[in-house]
């Protein structure tokens, strides 16, 4: 089988196991809906919307644990006999592809009503929203190619760690991301034009490349072990 | 003791005589802060220049898998930490008398924390596998996967950013090679080979330590058998 038809399988695969467990979908979305109205809560006690700064802060903080909760499930949950035998069907490049592909859906599903829910409860400042939409959806799946292949390290360290090491490895790799998208959805909140943000999400899609590139090379060696 | 031992002795001599009485130019607000040229910018070259090294032990154990290369990344990588911990503090120390702030969010200030934060995750996915083979593995792919999402960050970022209070705007993110007095490259030259030497020197030890630790475990493990 070619590269693209493995990671097209494997892709269909993982949606389909998502579809048939849906609980653990739900648990995501829940975490996610369950953060919003608790900040709309927390920021209504005093009267009045949080200021645009504040807005945007939150909603990438929800969507960064997100992505976390997220990425922790993917590599992490499969047992090795599992391993074993995708190993004897795929390549390993095919494997971590599809890993990230399938993370990057995972966390737009997230994202999605996440910012539904979130501009209906807190509001919505955006002055450029296509823009804005569009940063969600880079963004989503920026930190899905960044946190893959750290999921799969943090997996096979072991028990030790459990879930603060997905995060203690995890958070270094993710900051140049979200100080990306932070700015350019500011530029979005200010409504400023498409060419002052033209810079970063060129930087941001140059940074996914060079993440998927390093994954797909190393990823044959976390592989092995 | 090697010649290059001595070598780096007599430059970090010369270094700190010259870069304490040595002639500087008179410059407003800078004053006699500008002498830190000759240790904070020495110390990131030095630690980017040993980080380097590390990563490239780590490329070379995933080829060619060897308890020596682990540690020989390992060792290097401490020392990197090392000398951007002494780069942040000299650098902040320089940031209070300038600017009148321990610490701001500037570009180049985010990308040295980022580093250090990621070190720190090298260090703490190594102290959370106990198996050898598999914590040197882990931490390999993790040290390279984390330089290359660090490179970024450090080399291309800073080049691009609009505002920067840092100086060296438009080159070389450390320093402005351009308006760089010809005197003090006599010292500043100098200086970054001896505190890179310093790092290659204190590495060196710190691997020797490490190979005679293991040396005495095994022996210890033999007389119990």
């Amino acid at each position: 089988m070619s590269l693209p038809a493995e990671i097209w399988h494997l892709l269909l695969k993982d949606l389909r196991l998502e579809w048939r467990q849906r609980t653990a979908l739900a648990g995501l979305l829940l975490y996610v809906g369950g953060t919003v109205y608790v900040s709309y809560l927390s920021f209504t006690a005093r009267g009045g919307l949080p200021p645009a700064p504040a807005w945007n802060a939150l909603f990438w903080i929800i969507l960064l644990f997100a992505a976390l909760g997220a990425a922790g499930r993917g590599l992490a949950q499969e047992p090795a006999g599992l391993r074993l035998y995708y190993y004897t069907v795929a390549r390993p490049e095919a494997v971590i592809l599809a890993k990230i592909f399938y993370n990057a859906l995972l966390l737009l599903a997230l994202a999605g009503p996440g910012l539904l829910l979130y501009t209906l409860l807190l509001g919505n400042p955006v002055q450029n929203m296509p823009l804005f939409a569009a940063n969600v959806a880079l963004g989503a799946v920026s930190l899905a190619s960044s946190l893959t292949l750290v999921a799969g390290i943090a997996a096979r360290a072991g028990q030790a760690g459990g879930g603060t090491l997905l995060a203690v490895l995890g958070l270094p790799v993710l900051v140049p991301v979200l100080l990306i998208v932070i700015k350019i959805s500011k530029n979005a909140l200010d409504g400023l034009p498409w060419d002052v943000s033209q810079g970063p999400v060129l930087t941001l899609v140059a940074l996914n490349f060079i993440v998927g590139a390093v994954s797909y090379v190393l990823f044959p060696f976390l592989w092995r072990s | 003791m090697k010649w290059w031992k001595y070598l780096t002795i007599v430059l970090l001599l010369y270094t700190v005589v010259m870069g304490f009485l040595g002639h500087v130019p008179r410059l407003a607000i800078l004053n006699e802060t500008e002498r830190n040229l000759y240790f904070h910018v020495p110390m990131w070259f030095g630690m980017t220049i040993i980080l380097l090294a590390s990563v490239i032990n780590s490329i070379r154990y995933l080829r060619n898998p060897s308890a020596r290369l682990d540690t020989l990344a390992h060792e290097s990588a401490k020392t990197g930490i090392l000398l951007g911990v002494l780069g942040l503090l000299t650098g902040s120390l320089w940031a209070r008398y300038t600017w009148g702030t321990w610490w701001t969010t500037d570009v180049k200030l985010n990308g040295a924390a980022v580093t250090m934060l990621i070190y720190a995750a090298y260090l703490v996915l190594r102290g959370s596998v106990s198996d050898e083979q598999q914590r040197a593995r882990l931490s390999a792919i993790y040290n390279i996967f984390a330089f290359s999402a660090a490179i970024p960050l450090l080399f291309i970022m800073p080049r691009l950013a609009e505002a920067s209070l840092h100086p060296g705007m438009g080159g070389n993110p450390g320093f402005s090679k351009y308006d760089l007095d010809s005197g003090m490259r006599l010292v500043f030259y100098p200086a970054v080979i001896g505190w890179t030497l310093l790092g290659v020197w204190i590495t060196e030890v710190a691997c020797r330590f490490a190979f005679v630790k293991e040396k005495i475990y095994e022996k210890q493990e033999k007389q119990l058998a």
